[in-house]
């Protein structure tokens, strides 16, 4: 990987902020995009916007070939069977939330059991929660070890034959952990489970292999991913999906409609209501051409080598706590740290200055930050457009920081 | 690094009311609780008011927070005490005008230690963090007006 050529990929690395080079290091929270994207939106603006499945004229028709032409592109990138299974959502959120309300609606009795980690972003909380109130279902958590990763000894201690939904993020937005989903997929099915996976920060940086994961619903977004905003993907399996009904209604799903009942479109289209988010799928699929240039994997063990480089130097940093696994190897690419008595508002703010964006709160995550008893944390994340000096200059902001305060204190 | 502009967000009687809030603590004998909180960044305060005759008796704070959120919530504590109700209003709706940057009435008020929380107006992104304080205690005081 050349990073300063793939640097220049994207444009608004390309600019001082604050009077100095940006560094941006909040990809978690979403990702830059490249200029492969913006063209891709700006060509099907130009030149292709139309509805799709609907017209019989030539932009519908170009505007639906790149639309179905990227979510074979989805599928190809993790591995699905067919296209059937690739749903087109607005984002992570909307996935878990369409598989909480389609799948666990339908099926969850009184008493059966949902079992998710401390690790969970809210949108991997709130909809089993909801779910959890209406059912008269029990919400279980897998409880956490020391460093921040989970052994598969909790996992069977918290999934018994009355488990029915088990929910997990395949890697860490908060801890960076890489959580061992094939084998959580195993053990949940072992006990009558289904397995529904977050990759929301997985997908953007590791391989996804939905059949090698045996996972049952699979959810991301492709903003995490270079692609824009509002457009992410609900992978499930043809079966499962088949007997699920959708959760919205009217538009693209429909296949007949009678004043007092209808009929849905079959797979995928019936859970794609009203019109669909034809530009996003588009630039998803620009986006996946170009990670799939430089490789999943190439990006992963960039990432890998940029968050050993980081600990490394952050630990030099005294007062510095780092959260989640010391390993490299169990962990993707972010670092997530506290400074001293400095409130991480205030370690981001002092970074800003220097032109280096980190992300600083409860990262969506207020069980974990409970569990790890912080109010807030820093988080910077990393992807395939930095490099080791992006990390000296957050070093030496975090230095400059501690300083600071220490001075003004 | 250059922290002329830092300077500007952490004046020195901010961060000395972070390392030595004033009126820290909870009222035991108190008739408003406020409780509040950012949810983007997790910070949250728990405002107790003494409200008595239409006058701010006695105010305390307690909670968790940024250096911003928490010294501005000293401050707000120590101006408001003794203020009549309208007056402590008021001083909410100015001290909102300071962090939007739009005019304010000058001559009205000491403002004192607040004054220091201005600069916070060039840092959009920490505008709430100094907020929340004065909001907890807009809402408390309107509850008891009403």
């Amino acid at each position: 990987m050349n990073i300063k050529d793939i640097k220049n990929y994207f444009p608004v690395l390309n600019q001082e902020v604050n009077g100095h080079p940006l560094v941006y290091l909040d990809s978690a929270a979403t990702s830059q995009k490249p200029i492969q994207v913006i063209e891709a939106l700006k060509k099907y603006y130009e030149f292709d916007n139309s509805n799709v499945h609907r017209g019989v004229h030539t932009l519908g028709n170009r505007a639906t070939d790149s639309y179905e032409g990227a979510r074979e592109k989805v599928r190809k990138f993790i591995n699905a069977r067919s296209t059937k299974e690739i749903i087109f959502t607005r984002g992570t959120t909307t996935a878990l939330n369409t598989v909480a309300a389609g799948y666990g609606r339908q099926t969850l009795q009184e008493g059966d059991e949902i079992v998710i980690t401390y690790m969970e972003h809210h949108s991997n909380i709130i909809p089993w929660q909801q779910l959890a109130k209406e059912k008269g279902a029990v919400l279980k958590y897998i409880d956490l070890q020391q460093d921040g990763t989970i052994s598969l000894d909790a996992v069977r201690a918290a999934i018994t034959s009355k488990t029915k939904i088990v929910s997990i993020m395949y890697v860490s937005n908060v801890l960076g952990t890489i959580n061992p989903i094939k084998d959580i997929a195993k053990i949940a099915h072992d006990n009558g489970a289904i397995i529904v996976v977050d990759a929301a920060q997985a997908a953007p940086h590791v391989k996804v292999d939905v059949q090698d994961l045996d996972c049952d619903f699979l959810a991301f977004s492709g903003h995490k991913m270079c692609a824009p905003t509002g457009i992410g993907v609900l992978y499930g399996k043809e079966a499962l999906l088949d007997n699920m009904e959708p959760i919205e209604f009217g538009g693209e799903m429909i296949d007949f409609v009678g004043l007092y009942e209808s009929t849905w479109k079959e797979l995928p289209w019936k859970f794609e209501g009203g019109t669909p988010i034809i530009a996003g799928a588009i630039g998803l699929g620009a986006a996946i051409d170009f990670l799939n240039e430089i490789g999943l994997d190439n990006i992963a063990a960039h990432e890998h080598k940029l968050a050993a480089y980081a600990m490394d130097e952050l630990e030099k940093i005294e007062g510095l706590q780092i959260f989640g696994p010391r390993d490299p190897m169990q962990r993707c690419g972010l670092v997530t740290f506290n400074l001293d008595d400095v409130h991480p508002h205030d370690v981001a703010t002092v970074l800003d200055m220097n032109g280096i964006a980190v992300r600083a709160g409860h990262h969506c995550a207020q069980p974990l930050m409970k569990w790890l008893q912080v109010t807030a944390t820093a988080r910077a994340s990393f992807y395939l457009y930095n490099d080791e000096a992006d990390i000296d200059r957050l070093v030496a902001g975090l230095r400059s920081a501690k300083e600071y305060f220490n001075d003004v204190f | 690094m250059s922290f002329n502009n830092l300077d500007q967000l952490y004046r020195s009687v901010i961060m000395e009311h972070y390392k030595n809030p004033r009126n820290k603590g909870i009222l035991q004998e108190n008739n408003v609780t406020i409780d509040m909180n950012n949810p983007t960044c997790g910070d949250r305060i728990h405002l107790t008011l003494k409200l008595t005759d239409g006058i701010v008796e006695d105010a305390k704070f307690d909670g968790e927070g940024c250096s911003i959120s928490m010294s501005s919530a000293s401050m707000m504590t120590q101006i408001i005490k003794g203020k009549k109700l309208e007056e402590a209003l008021e001083l909410a709706d100015i001290f909102s005008k300071m962090m939007l940057g739009e005019e304010y009435d000058l001559d009205k008020y000491d403002l004192g230690d607040v004054e220091a929380l201005q600069g916070v107006s060039q840092f959009p992104a920490r505008i709430k963090c100094a907020t929340l304080a004065w909001k907890a205690m807009e809402k408390g005081v309107k509850s008891e007006a009403q």
